[in-house]
C-alpha cells in the first residue's frame, strides 16, 4: 500500500491491496467536506490531476457557500445543518444549463407567494371581518392607513399576478413534458397547489364584501347546492346560515389568512422537496442525470447558484416592473383586477347587472354554463380540474419536449391553449346564444386535448384509430341529439361539423400523412 | 466557478453592486409596511386638540376629559388648595418640576399651570399607569394601586412608588373660558398671565 | 336543489337581459374630460359639490382635511368656507340626514357618492348631470336619460335651464332641445359638471395622486436594477458552453 499527500494533507492518495486503482481521500479542513473515492486510474500522475481538479472544485463550493463554516456559523451547522442544507440546495443542486423563457415562472410564484403572505399580514392589521365593518375597513385602509392603497393593490395585482405566472409555469409543463416520469409528484403536487390557489383567492374574494364579493361567492357556493341530497344542506353548512352573511365571511377570513396559506406553504415545500430529488426537466426533455463527469456532476448542469439565482434576478427585474406598472397606474385593470360593481357594499338584496368571476376563473366558469344543467354542468367543471391530476398517466409518450414530437402534438397543445383563452372570454361575457354555443364546443375542445393526448401516446393502427375517434364523435354527437331543436339546429350542427372534422382529422391523418412523425431526441442538451 | 475566470474583478463589482441596489430597493419596500403600522389618520383626527367650557366650573371641581384616549383633568383650585402648595424638597421628589419631561415649559413654575387657579393635568399615575383618585379634603391625588401620592399641582410625594411628577399636557386658553388641550399657548398668552 | 337551479339560471340569463337593455345611446354621447391633476378644477368641483350636492348626498370616506390638503385648500379657509355645522376638519363628510327622513322626502336614500365614480365611472355622473329633461310623467318634473326614473330632482335646472327631448322616427331619443335658458351658459354648465365630475373622481380614489408620483420612481428603480441584473447575468454565464 502507496500513500501521497497533496495539498498540506487535505488530500490523501492511497492504493489498496486488491486493486491497483489510486483512492483519493479529501477532507477540507473546516468544513463538512469528506469524500472518499476511486480516481479510476492506476498512474499517480493522473491520479493526482483528478484529485487536485475535483479538490479545488470542492474547495469552491465551500467557499462560496459559507468561507468554511467555522465560528457561530460552523457551530450551528453541526448541531442543525441549515447552511449546508442552503448549500446542498442552492450551489449543490444542479440545474440544466439550458433553461429558457419559460423556466422563470417557477421563482417568481415562490416570489408572490410570499409577497402575498407579507402584505396579507399588514391588511389583516386594519380589516375587520365583520359584515357590518368590512366594507369601510377596506376604504379605510385605502384612504386613511398611511400607505394602504399600496399595500392592498399589491395584495389584489399579487392575487391576479400569481395566476398569470401559474397558467404559464403550468403550460411551460405541458410543453417540455415535465410532468412526465419521473416527475409525476411534482406535478401533482403542482395540481393540488393550484387547486388551493383557487381556494384562497375565491375566499379572499369576499372579504372586502362588496357586491362582486357576495355575488360571485353566491353563485360558487350554489355550485355545491348541486350535489345530490346532501347538496341544500352542505351549502347551509358551508355558509354557516340560510344565506352568505357574517358566519360565512368570519369563516372565510379565517380560512384564508391561517389554514389555505398554510396548506399551500406545506404544498410548495413538497413541490420543491419532489423536484430537487429528481432534478428539473428542461426544454430538451433529456435528463441530465445520465451523463455524469468522473466526480458525478452532470455535464450540462450548472449549479443552481450563482448561475440561475442572477438569471432569475433579470425575471424578478421585469416582473417586478410589470407589477408596479399595474400597482401604480392601473390596479383595476380595467375592471379585471378589481370589478367595478365591488366598489358598492354588498347587498343580498340587488343583484348586480353583470355577475362575472375574476379572470383567472372564467375559463372554468365557461365550461360551468356550457350545460345548462347546472349539477352537469358543476360536475363538467370539476372534471376540467380532476383531469389535469391523470395527466401523468393520459400521456405516457416517451418523449418530453415539444421540440421533438409530432406536428399534430402541436397543433393539438396550439388548439388547447387558445380555446382555454377563448373560454377564459367568453367566462366574461354575458352569454348570447352564439356565445353560449361557442363555450360549448371549446369545452369539448378541452376535454378532446386529454383524449388526443392518450391517443399520441403510441403509434395508433387503423382500426384503433377510426375505433376512438368514433368513440368521442358519437359521444359529443349523442349529446346535441338530446338538444337539437327547431331554433337551434344550425348552430348545433355547424359546431359538431368543425368539431368532428378536427378529431377526424387528428386521429385520421396520421395513417395517411407523416404529420405525427416524431423528431430523434438527441443524448445531450443542445 | 468563479475563480477560474479572468474577469473576476467585475463579476465581483457587478454582483456587489447588484446586491446592493437590490437590498435599497428591499429596504425600501419595507417603508410602506412599517409606516402602515403608525397611526392612520383616523385615529390623528380622533387625537386633535380637545375644547372645554371652564364657565360653569365651580371652585374645588374637577371635570374629566379624553384626549389621545388618556384622561384629562381641569381642576379649579381654591385658594387652600393653592396655599398647600409648596416647593419644600423634603416633601417632593421633583419640587421645582426640573423633569422637563413631564411638563411643558409654560408650566415649569410653581403652580405647574398657566393661571395658577386652573390646574390641568392627565390623570394617569407615573408608576404603572392607573388613574388616580382626586381628594379635595386632603388636598392631594392618591392612587390606589401603590399608593403613591400627589400634591395639588401634581407634584408626587417623597416615599410614594411614582417616580415622577403627573404630566401636565400642553394646553392653551382660546378665551377666558376655554381651554384647547393639545395645542400649545401661543406667546400672547403666556403673556397675559 | 330546484331552487337553487333557478338561482343559477336566474343569474345567467340576468346578466344577458340586463347588459342588453338600459343602455342608451344618448347617454354614451357624455363623456367626461378628467383630470384630477387639475387642481383648479377640483377646487371648484368642491365648491360646487359643498353648495350644490352635500345637502342629501354624503361623502362618508372623505376626511376633509386630507381633501384640504390635496386640493391644496389651507385648513382654516377650507374650515371657514366649506365645513358646515361644529364639524372639525379631521372628520368625514357624512351629513345629518336622517334615513326616515330621506325617504320620505324621496322615496329614497341619496347614495353615499364616495366611491361611485369607481363603481359607475365618471361619465355616468356627468351623463347623468347634463341628460335632465322635462317630463310632466315625473314627480319632480324632470326625468332622466343616464338613469332612467331617478327620484333625484333636478338640482341645477336653474343653472342649466329647461330642456326637452328629442326623438327619432323609432322613438329612440336622440338629442335634446333648449325649452328655456338657465344662468349658466351651455358651455359654463358643462365645465360645472365635468368640475363636479371630476372632484368625485378625485374622492373616489384620492391616493390616485400620490400613486402615480410615486410609481413613476419605483420603475425607474427598477428599470435600473433589471439592467444591472441582466449584466450580472451575462458575466456569470460567460463560462457556460
Amino acid at each position: 500500500m502507496e500513500k501521497v499527500l497533496l495539498r498540506d494533507g487535505e488530500i490523501t492518495l492511497h492504493t489498496r491491496e486488491r486493486s491497483n486503482k489510486w483512492q483519493m481521500y479529501i477532507n477540507i479542513k473546516g468544513t463538512d467536506v469528506f469524500v472518499r473515492k476511486s480516481t479510476g486510474t492506476s498512474n499517480l500522475d493522473d491520479a493526482a490531476q483528478i484529485a487536485t481538479n475535483y479538490y479545488d472544485k470542492l474547495k469552491a463550493n465551500a467557499s462560496t457557500a459559507s468561507n468554511s463554516a467555522t465560528g457561530v456559523i460552523g457551530w450551528i451547522d453541526e448541531r442543525l445543518p441549515i447552511l449546508s442544507f442552503v448549500r446542498d440546495h442552492l450551489t449543490n443542486y444542479y440545474a440544466p444549463k439550458n433553461f429558457n423563457f419559460w423556466y422563470f415562472f417557477g421563482s417568481l410564484a415562490f416570489l408572490i407567494l410570499f409577497l402575498q403572505i407579507f402584505t396579507g399580514i399588514f391588511l389583516a392589521m386594519h380589516y375587520k371581518p365583520d359584515a357590518k365593518l368590512a366594507f369601510d375597513s377596506v376604504e379605510f385602509i385605502m384612504r386613511d392607513v398611511n400607505l394602504g392603497w399600496l399595500i392592498r393593490y399589491m395584495h389584489s395585482t399579487g392575487a391576479s399576478a400569481f395566476f398569470v405566472v401559474v397558467y404559464l409555469h403550468m403550460f411551460r409543463a405541458l410543453m417540455y413534458g415535465s410532468f412526465k416520469k419521473p416527475r409525476e409528484l411534482i406535478w401533482l403536487f403542482g395540481v393540488f397547489i393550484y387547486l388551493a390557489l383557487m381556494a384562497e383567492a375565491f375566499m379572499g374574494y369576499l372579504l372586502p364584501w362588496g357586491q362582486m364579493s357576495y355575488w360571485g361567492a353566491q353563485v360558487i357556493i350554489n355550485l355545491f347546492t348541486t350535489i345530490p341530497f346532501i347538496g341544500p344542506e352542505l351549502g347551509v353548512w358551508i355558509r354557516g346560515d340560510f344565506a352568505i352573511s357574517d358566519p360565512t365571511l368570519t369563516r372565510f377570513f379565517a380560512l384564508h389568512i391561517v389554514a389555505v396559506p398554510m396548506v399551500i406553504l406545506l404544498l410548495v415545500i413538497l413541490h420543491l422537496a419532489a423536484l430537487h430529488t429528481v432534478g428539473s426537466n428542461n426544454p430538451d426533455g433529456v435528463e441530465i442525470k445520465k451523463h455524469k463527469d468522473e466526480n458525478g456532476i452532470p455535464l450540462d448542469g450548472v449549479p443552481f447558484h450563482p448561475y440561475y439565482t442572477v438569471k432569475d434576478f433579470v425575471g424578478i427585474g421585469v416582473f417586478l416592473f410589470l407589477f408596479s406598472l399595474t400597482v401604480f397606474f392601473m390596479p383595476e385593470m380595467g375592471g379585471y383586477f378589481l370589478e367595478h360593481a365591488n366598489f358598492i357594499p354588498a347587498n343580498p338584496l340587488v343583484t348586480p347587472e353583470h355577475i362575472a368571476p375574476v379572470w383567472y376563473f372564467t375559463p372554468f366558469y365557461s365550461i360551468l354554463r356550457a350545460i345548462p344543467d347546472p349539477a352537469f354542468g358543476a360536475l363538467a367543471m370539476l372534471l376540467s380540474i380532476v383531469v389535469l391530476f391523470f395527466l401523468p398517466w393520459i400521456d405516457k409518450n416517451p418523449i418530453k419536449s415539444i421540440r421533438y414530437r409530432s406536428m399534430l402534438f402541436r397543433v393539438n397543445l396550439f388548439v388547447f391553449v387558445t380555446g382555454f383563452l377563448i373560454l377564459g372570454y367568453l367566462g366574461v361575457k354575458a352569454p348570447t346564444p352564439l356565445y353560449s354555443a361557442l363555450a360549448l364546443r371549446f369545452s369539448e375542445m378541452y376535454f378532446i386535448f386529454f383524449a388526443l393526448l392518450f391517443f399520441y401516446s403510441k403509434s395508433r393502427g387503423s382500426f384503433y384509430s377510426f375505433f376512438y375517434s368514433g368513440i368521442i364523435i358519437s359521444l359529443i354527437t349523442l349529446y346535441d341529439i338530446t338538444r337539437i331543436n327547431l331554433e337551434n339546429y344550425i348552430m348545433v350542427i355547424i359546431g359538431l361539423a368543425f368539431v368532428c372534422a378536427f378529431v377526424l382529422f387528428m386521429t385520421i391523418s396520421p395513417l395517411y400523412t407523416n404529420l405525427n412523425r416524431e423528431k430523434e431526441v438527441p443524448e445531450r442538451v443542445t | 466557478m468563479s475563480s477560474d475566470n479572468p474577469d473576476n474583478s467585475r463579476r465581483k463589482f457587478l454582483s456587489g453592486s447588484l446586491t446592493l441596489v437590490g437590498g435599497t430597493g428591499a429596504a425600501a419596500t419595507l417603508w410602506p409596511f412599517l409606516s402602515s403600522m403608525a397611526p392612520s389618520a383616523k385615529a390623528k383626527a380622533a387625537g386633535a386638540p380637545v375644547k372645554v367650557d371652564i364657565s360653569e366650573l365651580k371652585d374645588g371641581e374637577k371635570i374629566d376629559l379624553i384626549w389621545r384616549k388618556k384622561p384629562i383633568w381641569v381642576v379649579k383650585r381654591t385658594q387652600k388648595m393653592l396655599d398647600s402648595i409648596n416647593t419644600n424638597e423634603t416633601k417632593h421628589k421633583d419640587p421645582l418640576s426640573e423633569n422637563t419631561e413631564q411638563q411643558p415649559n409654560f408650566a415649569q413654575n410653581k403652580f405647574r399651570s398657566i393661571r395658577p387657579e386652573v390646574l390641568v393635568l392627565e390623570g394617569v399615575c407615573t408608576h404603572l399607569g392607573c388613574n388616580p383618585a382626586y381628594n379635595p379634603d386632603e388636598n392631594n391625588f392618591f392612587c390606589a394601586c401603590h399608593g403613591s401620592k400627589f400634591d395639588m399641582a401634581g407634584k408626587v410625594s417623597n416615599g410614594s412608588p411614582a417616580g415622577a411628577n403627573l404630566k401636565v399636557p400642553p394646553y392653551r386658553f382660546e378665551n377666558d373660558n376655554t381651554i384647547i388641550v393639545g395645542e400649545m399657548p401661543e406667546k400672547v398668552d403666556i403673556d397675559k398671565v | 336543489m330546484k331552487k337553487n337551479l333557478i338561482i343559477i339560471i336566474l343569474l345567467v340569463v340576468s346578466t344577458n337581459s340586463f347588459a342588453a337593455s338600459q343602455k342608451s345611446e344618448l347617454a354614451e354621447k357624455y363623456k367626461a374630460l378628467n383630470s384630477i391633476t387639475n387642481k383648479a378644477s377640483l377646487q371648484r368641483g368642491a365648491k360646487y359639490y359643498v353648495n350644490y350636492c352635500s345637502g342629501c348626498h354624503s361623502l362618508k370616506y372623505m376626511r376633509m382635511n386630507t381633501l384640504a390638503n390635496d386640493l391644496g385648500i389651507d385648513e382654516g379657509i377650507f374650515s371657514k368656507n366649506l365645513i358646515f355645522a361644529n364639524k372639525k376638519i379631521g372628520e368625514t363628510m357624512t351629513i345629518p340626514m336622517k334615513e326616515e327622513d330621506a325617504i320620505q322626502w324621496f322615496g329614497a336614500l341619496p347614495p353615499d357618492l364616495s366611491l361611485t365614480a369607481r363603481s359607475k365611472g365618471a361619465d355616468y355622473i356627468y351623463a347623468k348631470l347634463n341628460t335632465y329633461y322635462e317630463d310632466d310623467n315625473s314627480a319632480t318634473g324632470y326625468n332622466n336619460i343616464a338613469y332612467p326614473n331617478t327620484s333625484m330632482p333636478h338640482i341645477l335646472a336653474d343653472l342649466q335651464g329647461g330642456q326637452k327631448l328629442v326623438l327619432d322616427s323609432k322613438n329612440n331619443p336622440v338629442s335634446f332641445s333648449k325649452t328655456s335658458e338657465g344662468s349658466f351658459s351651455d358651455d359654463e354648465y358643462r365645465q360645472l359638471t365635468n368640475d363636479i365630475t371630476n372632484f368625485l373622481v378625485y374622492v373616489s380614489e384620492p391616493a390616485k395622486l400620490k400613486r402615480q408620483s410615486i410609481g413613476f420612481w419605483v420603475l425607474m428603480f427598477l428599470f435600473i436594477f433589471t439592467i444591472l441584473a441582466y449584466y450580472t447575468k451575462k458575466e456569470f454565464w460567460k463560462d457556460v458552453h
